[in-house]
């Protein structure tokens, strides 16, 4: 699962930002642990986000989710500056945007991070197409050069036949696929997502999650993505930092959080999320109780199968790989006939497998059917470990364990 | 016992002071407006008023549509027959001028008073000052300053005048969308790109009422600017009021009114697509309509990935 660590795009460290005038005296309270309210009360100053901290890898999806109110709007707008930090910094590509002037943060905005917003935010009174040309024609970038790019950004997104329409014209999803063609056509490496969906139907917002999951397939861009739905949360996100009064309350992926709750708040959103969406083959599988391979003594595998209380085994050959599954009374039939080693007769094709990527609800419907657990197996077809029907009922009906890890 | 604070006293001064420092600059100013007043009118008033109620009627049609061009032929005749057409063509350019410059001062005040909140606090009381402050008030400086004529009517109606277009300007800009002003700064635009495209172009319908209100409060000046001794429909009515003549009076005051009709209906239509812009609206797009075709980019992408689109 560990992704191989090179620089981070987008290093977040000690993230704080404080609305108010008496922004020393909050920070002070603010770092002897006081809560928001209490330093409002004391200073007047509004404490949005606190210390908050993480990395984005390059290519990564990383979900920043929260309630109204949890500062997530401050935080994505701390990561180009729109808003000034009161402390900590943050680095792309390794450089501090603090140390930067206006000129060098206006390039860094244009060239290397794209933002897309909750209410679209295009310019009423330019075409869709200027409109996604946007970032090249601040850039000072050439006619023809704006209206290439733009025109791969609205074709990308589906929407080139609308190139000449005003935005007014179009309907919120299709403004929004202006928008992120608008954050495409920068060719930037990070993308900050403020809600994009939100102010969409359920409808549109499914589409346009598939959009994004298409377009990152693709393009591999590196996304923080802002929302205050779990669920969107967990389906889109490489990882998620849940974020409460400006503080971060666990940062992991969707399975983790679900499995192990930080505190009562984050157990409160992951109870109304669809798990069987979220929990992947990898997250649920174990090690095989046992295996066999071609040649081994049918009888001793026959014994193991007795001690096991298992009807099957999986067979793999010498590299690992499933070559299909022994049954037992198919390995007493051999052994009635004199066939001491375990060989393809014995063997037959009574599995099914998946990839570990693949969540419950795309592989339930082959549980259970077979004497053996279902296999996960990796692209050469090599077994890593199996799915028992019984874990997959245990981690859908578990209550979860509130303060467990992190 | 409060001891009186001579106010009135200290303004006196300052103005001798002005007057007997820089008499040029008001010669100058006086010297500039007069002719730029003048030579308007004469461009008004010298054709046959057939001509200008011709043009009058066609701006008409194509700023705002046929009824509006209907109704400047009517009242613009109408004008004619009550012989005070070329009144109304020296209070036309009276107004022109004055709106003209309230607007050249007013606009840009406002666009820094809404980027600026120093500026919009220290504005607003000005503004107030200039907008209660009764005008015959400062009608006694303008004429120390420019005499008695075109002038200092000119003067008074501007300074009557720009309030309403700093206000209107200033609350544009304000209620721009913010998430779309973030939007330019988070692609990186400069502030003077983004006052320019974004702010301005946004701001425009608002601007456009308070040049609208600048206008329409110029041309309620005109009687005051008429006592003055300005040429125009005001003097008709001031001549009236001396000479008790109802007639005349009435004659005068509806010529204001049918100009007042016209130049509102006209400018009130200035922030929205008129007719004239969905004429120049199309003829662009169809300019740009056969150029799609031969670029490049309506094929594939050269060096992007082809992706495939739903």
């Amino acid at each position: 699962m560990d992704r191989l660590s090179v620089t981070p795009v987008l290093q977040v460290t000690g993230l704080t930002k404080v609305f108010g005038a008496r922004e020393a005296d909050a920070l002070r309270l603010a770092s002897e642990g006081l809560g928001r309210d209490e330093i409002q009360r004391r200073t007047g100053a509004t404490l949005a986000v606190h210390d908050v901290s993480f990395s984005v890898e390059r290519g990564e999806l990383f979900v920043i989710m929260g309630l109204s109110g949890s500062g997530k709007s401050t935080l994505v707008r701390l990561l180009n500056r729109l808003i000034e930090p009161s402390a900590g910094t943050v680095e792309v590509d390794g450089r501090d945007l603090r140390g930067l002037d206006d000129d060098q943060l206006r390039q860094v905005r244009n060239e290397k991070m794209s933002m897309v917003f909750q209410h679209f935010a295009l310019l009423p009174h330019r075409s869709v197409r200027e409109n996604a040309a946007y970032a090249l024609k601040i850039r000072g970038a050439g006619a023809a050069e704006q209206r290439e790019r733009a025109d791969w950004a609205l074709r990308t997104v589906g929407l080139l036949e609308r190139a000449e329409a005003r935005p007014d014209e179009l309907s919120g999803g299709m403004r929004q696929r202006v928008g992120l063609a608008r954050a495409l056509a920068a060719d930037s490496e990070v993308l900050l997502m403020d809600e994009p969906f939100s102010a969409l139907d359920p409808l549109i917002r499914r589409d346009m999650q598939d959009l994004l999951e298409r377009l990152q397939s693709e393009l591999h861009k590196t996304i923080v993505f802002i929302t205050h739905d779990l669920n969107e949360a967990m389906r889109l996100g490489d990882r998620i930092l849940m974020l409460k009064d400006g503080r971060t309350v666990q940062l992991g992926t969707g399975p983790e959080i679900i499995s192990a709750p930080a505190d009562d708040y984050v157990a409160d959103f992951t109870s109304d999320v669809d798990r069987t969406r979220v929990l992947t083959a990898g997250d649920l599988m174990r090690e095989p109780r046992m295996t066999a391979h071609l040649g081994d003594p049918a009888a001793d595998v026959l014994r193991a199968l007795g001690a096991a209380e298992a009807n099957g085994v999986y067979v793999l050959d010498d590299a690992g790989r499933v070559v299909g599954v022994a049954r037992d009374d198919l390995l007493a039939r051999a052994l009635q006939e004199g066939r001491t080693t375990l060989d393809h007769r014995s063997v037959v094709a009574e599995h099914a497998g998946t990839t570990a990527d693949r969540p419950v609800v795309e592989f339930v419907h082959l549980l259970g059917r077979h004497p053996v657990p279902l296999g996960v197996v990796d692209d050469d077809g090599r077994l890593l470990g199996v799915v028992p029907r019984a874990a997959v009922l245990d981690a859908l009906s578990a209550v979860p364990v509130r303060g467990g890890v992190r | 016992m409060i001891p009186h604070v001579p106010i009135g006293r200290w303004v006196a001064d300052a103005i001798d002071w002005l007057l007997a420092t820089v008499p040029w600059l008001f010669d100058a100013i006086s010297e500039v407006m007069s002719t730029v007043v003048n030579r308007l009118t004469d461009v008004l008033a010298a054709p046959a008023p057939v001509v200008w109620v011709v043009i009058l009627a066609v701006i008409a049609l194509l700023v705002r549509g046929p009824w509006l061009a209907l109704y400047a032929v009517a009242a613009f005749l109408l004008v004619v027959s009550l012989e005070l057409w070329v009144e109304t063509m020296q209070t036309l350019a009276l107004v022109l001028v004055a709106a003209l410059i309230a607007a050249a001062i007013g606009i840009p005040v406002g666009i820094l008073a809404a980027r600026h909140r120093a500026v919009s606090i220290a504005v607003r009381p000005v503004l107030d000052f200039m907008q209660t402050t009764p005008v015959f008030v400062y009608l006694i400086p303008a004429v120390f300053f420019f005499g008695v004529g075109v002038v200092p009517g000119v003067v008074a109606t501007i300074l009557f005048a720009i309030p309403p277009g700093v206000r209107l300007t200033e609350l544009g800009i304000r209620q721009v969308d913010r998430e779309v002003v973030e939007a330019a700064q988070a692609f990186g635009a400069r502030p003077g790109q983004i006052l320019r495209e974004v702010q301005l172009p946004l701001a425009l319908p608002s601007i456009m009422a308070g040049v609208n209100q600048v206008i329409m409060l110029a041309l309620s000046m005109v009687v005051t600017a008429g006592l003055l001794g300005a040429a125009g429909l005001g003097a008709v009515v001031v001549r009236a009021v001396t000479q008790l003549d109802v007639a005349a009076g009435v004659e005068g005051g509806l010529a204001v009114v049918l100009l007042a009709i016209y130049l509102d209906r006209l400018t009130a239509s200035f922030g929205q697509r008129t007719a004239l812009s969905r004429v120049l609206g199309t003829r662009r797009r169809g300019r740009a309509a056969p150029a799609e075709e031969d670029t490049p980019s309506s094929g594939q992408p050269v060096e992007e990935p082809a992706l495939s689109t739903r």
